[in-house]
């Protein structure tokens, strides 16, 4: 009970702080307004862990808000309590990152307000315990975040942007009503209670799945319905754009979890085999965007779209073997969804920060005209170093640890009675594979054009190091990769209420295990120790520096960068960011991307230079978004008349409507 | 006696949707505000008789009320407005008459089916009231939606209003307030009208509402 009351005082007080922002004055609003957020979300990122460590019995807050008589009900159990955590950690290290970035806003009193109701919007969705306040959440999340994409409005990029935002959220949010409006219908009320109660009936409980899918799914960013992610996340301040990428997501995620796990009761078989081959289908089209994409920010987010399907294969899993009665296998997928949800929040927003950093040193995005970051921005380059290596999954990072659980669970599958699901997901765990290597490539290829390599252009040739804020929480975020990845067995054990309160198993107790190792299913099976590992990487490092600085020479030597045997002094001769892409795009271009490469090659004698064409379109924004966008515009210039109409014109519409009314009743009876 | 009662208050209300039909057909704008003072007439007439048969003095009060303003007052002026504009002896075009007066008695078959199912269990003075009533109403409107000239737009809207006081004094009980609130509705429109008409004439030249949808240059009929 104590803790719904301190989370929603601190929803309050972001909400104060939200109204506060507006009335400092403009000049030291941003600092202050950052500091009391980093304060809110820290104090309830305890709270939440609190509970989280220590759940408590089922006794909802009832406050006399919300729809009258009915009242509003406010509850955090396990579940909630771990997605606060994950909100508020992100939401603090961002607030500690804005202290510093946010004194190069040019406008901060179009971003501060909505920072502070996000937040609260957020930590709203989380603790609601009935439709209403979940949607009342929702809409606040989605508006201010809106109205942080569009708050660099001069720029037409962002204005479509947030209208694409806009229309998308606005699309998930009915979904999610009607959603709510099925179960609320069927159950008789609107707190979660009655809903439970709604969902007895397996065809509503298969529609509202759908209609969630598609709600949650557009705000977290599953394929199809991915194409604002790219457009929006970029387009907001780098600690927005961190959290909405980081956090938001989440929130998304937290939603689905919600339904499928909590509202809908007993899933059914096939539910699981369309979360599952959607998610897979997003994880590879997430990544293949990235590999080729060259604007920092984007990259980003198609990455995000990536994680995202990762992490909806885990539920899927976890969904297909809680309807077939394997509740460890259950545990274990899920716990590894909600591991990788965490991890993802931390290294995303690390790598968003990141990206930040590299746009205030260096005044740009766009990684072809970076290069040789590392000797002007160390320390970021460190930070963005871990970060990539974290989303690459490489061990002892936290990226690893969760993307190997995910995999154990995708090798339990056989026990499955159904054909369809045996088939199903080991291609999905073949496509999880490919889209981990691609995920690698793109990572490797955006951290060695920005940082590594010569500069591209005076920007970054002039880029400085940026402030002590951004540096410290970008610092704490790659600590808390490093603690997750080389000690997950305590993070699982956190998690295994969760788990057991939503799918009814558990994985085997980590700190009960010799050595720190992490045990999914059963010591004779598979273990993982990423403190070995981790042990391992740092002394065979040290070792050979010692023996290479031993033996050979201790002084530093700098000699011309190899240029496949043509030295070139211009920096124009380094790999670019596109024809590091050049193999990857080759090989998915025609199908995923319908590239099309034109060579124009001048006659000889011609004086004019060679050029490369690179024409590529999205192929689903083709399919799907172009039509419904035509036959709106089309249906809207036929309304348009109706604004032109005489006085008799309009009488007419009027006169023609009553009557037609009225011949209705008539011929109804 | 009851009998009578009915019949005389049915013939009264038929008289008014026959009214109403006159209205459809003439283009003479002399002689529709003439037709116009005999509708209201024939309302007065028709409510004076609800107020004899339902035994509330109040409502004499509303018919002389009608005849008052909407017999006396509100034609002459508007015959006295159109004389200071000139446009006294103008015609108003109106396309298809026939088709106008098909589509009319349709308005009234279609009121009568739905007024007459709706109220099955009403009594049956107040059954036929409100039939006419909403064919007067529907009437009213069409004749609005085919005029082009302001005042005929005018006079459609008062024999609408007609139309509605008609079912309010039909339905038994209804409060003073609501008829006086009626009245006043109608003065005010009028006025505003009044107000609108020399508007249009002094920017137009002409009252024919064509000119200003010309003047927006935007599509026309």
């Amino acid at each position: 009970m104590k803790a719904e009351v301190a989370i929603l005082s601190g929803i309050v007080a972001l909400f104060g702080v939200a109204i506060l922002s507006v009335l400092l004055p403009s000049k030291r609003a941003s600092a202050q307004v950052y500091v009391l957020c980093l304060v809110i979300c820290a104090a309830m990122f305890g709270i939440a862990t609190v509970r989280l460590l220590d759940p408590a019995a089922y006794e909802p807050l009832v406050l006399p808000l919300g729809l009258p008589g009915v009242g509003a009900l406010f509850h955090i159990d396990s579940l909630s309590a771990f997605f606060l955590l994950v909100i508020n950690l992100g939401g603090a290290l961002a607030s500690l990152y804005g202290i510093g970035y946010g004194a190069h806003e040019h406008e901060p009193k179009r971003v501060l307000p909505f920072y502070a109701a996000f937040l609260a919007g957020m930590n709203l969705v989380i603790i609601a315990e009935d439709a209403y306040g979940f949607l009342i959440g929702w809409e606040f999340m989605s508006l201010s975040s809106w109205a942080m994409v569009i708050s660099s409005h001069h720029e037409a990029e962002n204005r479509r942007a947030g209208f694409v935002y806009i229309s998308m959220a606005s699309f998930g949010a009915l979904t999610l009503l009607i959603a709510f409006g099925l179960l609320a219908n069927a159950g008789g009320g609107v707190g979660f209670a009655a809903l439970r109660a709604g969902a007895a009936d397996t065809q509503i409980a298969s529609i509202v799945l759908g209609l969630v899918t598609i709600g949650a799914g557009s705000k977290a960013g599953l394929a199809p319905l991915h194409v604002w992610l790219p457009l929006a996340h970029p387009a907001a301040p780098s600690h927005v754009s961190g959290l909405m990428s980081g956090v938001m997501t989440k929130v998304a995620v937290y939603a689905f979890i919600r339904f499928a796990f909590d509202l809908l009761g007993a899933p059914a078989p096939w539910w699981s085999m369309l979360i599952i081959a959607l998610s897979g289908a997003t994880a590879i089209i997430g990544v293949l965007q990235a590999t080729i994409e060259s604007d920092l920010k984007r990259l980003l987010a198609y990455s995000t779209v990536e994680n995202i399907g990762v992490v909806f294969v885990g539920l899927g899993l976890a969904l297909a073997f809680k309807a077939n009665n394997v509740p460890w296998a259950a545990a274990l997928a899920f716990s590894a969804a909600l591991f990788h949800v965490l991890n993802h929040s931390l290294f995303k927003s690390l790598l968003f920060f990141g990206a930040g950093a590299v746009l205030v040193g260096s005044g740009e995005r766009n990684i072809e005209k970076l290069g040789g970051l590392i000797h002007r921005m160390p320390q970021t380059a460190i930070f963005m170093l871990g970060g990539c290596m974290a989303i690459s999954a490489l061990p002892p990072l936290n990226g690893f640890a969760s993307e190997w659980l995910m995999f154990q669970a995708i090798l339990v599958s056989p026990v499955l009675p159904q054909w369809g699901l045996k088939l199903l997901i080991p291609a999905v765990g073949a496509a999880l594979a490919l889209s981990a290597a691609l995920c690698a490539a793109a990572f490797i290829r955006a951290y060695g054009i920005a940082f590594l390599g010569r500069p591209r252009s005076p920007q970054a040739a002039n880029s400085n190091e940026v402030d002590r804020w951004s540096l410290a929480s970008m610092a704490i975020l790659l600590a808390l990769c490093l603690f997750a990845g080389v000690l997950p067995g305590p993070v699982l054990d956190a998690l295994s209420p969760v788990a057991r309160a939503m799918v009814g198993g558990k994985i085997p107790i980590q700190s009960s295990i010799d050595w720190l190792s992490v045990v999914p299913i059963d010591e004779g099976r598979s273990s993982y120790n990423g403190l070995l590992v981790f042990t391992f990487i740092a002394l065979s490092a040290l070792l050979s520096k010692q023996i290479i600085h031993r033996f050979a020479s201790h002084a530093t030597r700098r000699s011309p960068a190899w240029d496949c045997g043509f030295p070139n002094a211009a920096p124009d001769g380094q790999y670019t960011a596109s024809s590091f892409a050049q193999p990857l795009r080759r090989v998915f271009g025609r199908q995923a991307f319908a590239a099309q490469e034109t060579v124009d090659m001048p006659a000889p004698g011609d004086m004019r230079p060679a050029s490369l064409r690179i024409v590529m379109r999205d192929r689903i924004w083709d399919a799907l978004y172009e039509p419904v966008a035509t036959v709106v515009n089309r249906i809207a210039d036929q309304l348009n008349r109706v604004h032109y109409l005489t006085i008799r014109g309009y009488l007419s519409l009027v006169f023609a409507a009553l009557v037609g009314l009225l011949f209705t009743v008539a011929i109804w009876a | 006696m009851s009998n009578l009662a009915f019949d005389v208050a049915h013939l009264l209300a038929g008289g008014l949707v026959l009214a109403s039909f006159i209205l459809l057909y003439q283009d003479r704008l002399s002689g529709l505000i003439h037709v116009f003072a005999l509708h209201a007439c024939l309302l007065a007439l028709s409510v004076g008789w609800q107020a004899w048969v339902q035994q509330s003095p109040h409502l004499y009060l509303t018919a002389v009320i009608a005849l008052a303003f909407k017999a006396i007052v509100i034609p002459v002026s508007l015959l006295r407005i159109m004389r200071r504009l000139g446009i006294h002896r103008s015609i108003d075009i109106i396309g298809g008459v026939g088709t106008t007066m098909l589509l009319g008695i349709g308005l009234v078959a279609l009121s009568m089916v739905v007024m007459l199912r709706a109220t099955e269990f009403a009594d049956p003075l107040a059954r036929e009231d409100l039939a006419f009533a909403l064919s007067v109403v529907l009437l009213g409107m069409l004749m609005m939606v085919t005029r082009r000239n302001a005042v005929s737009q005018v006079i459609g809207f008062m024999s609408l209003e007609n139309g509605l006081i008609l079912a309010a004094a039909g339905a038994k009980g209804m409060p003073l307030v609501v008829e006086i609130s009626v009245t006043f509705s109608i003065v005010i429109a009028f006025i505003v009208i009044g107000i609108f008409l020399f508007r249009i004439r002094e920017h137009f030249d002409t009252v024919d509402v064509q000119a200003i949808d010309d003047l927006r240059g935007e599509r026309r009929e």
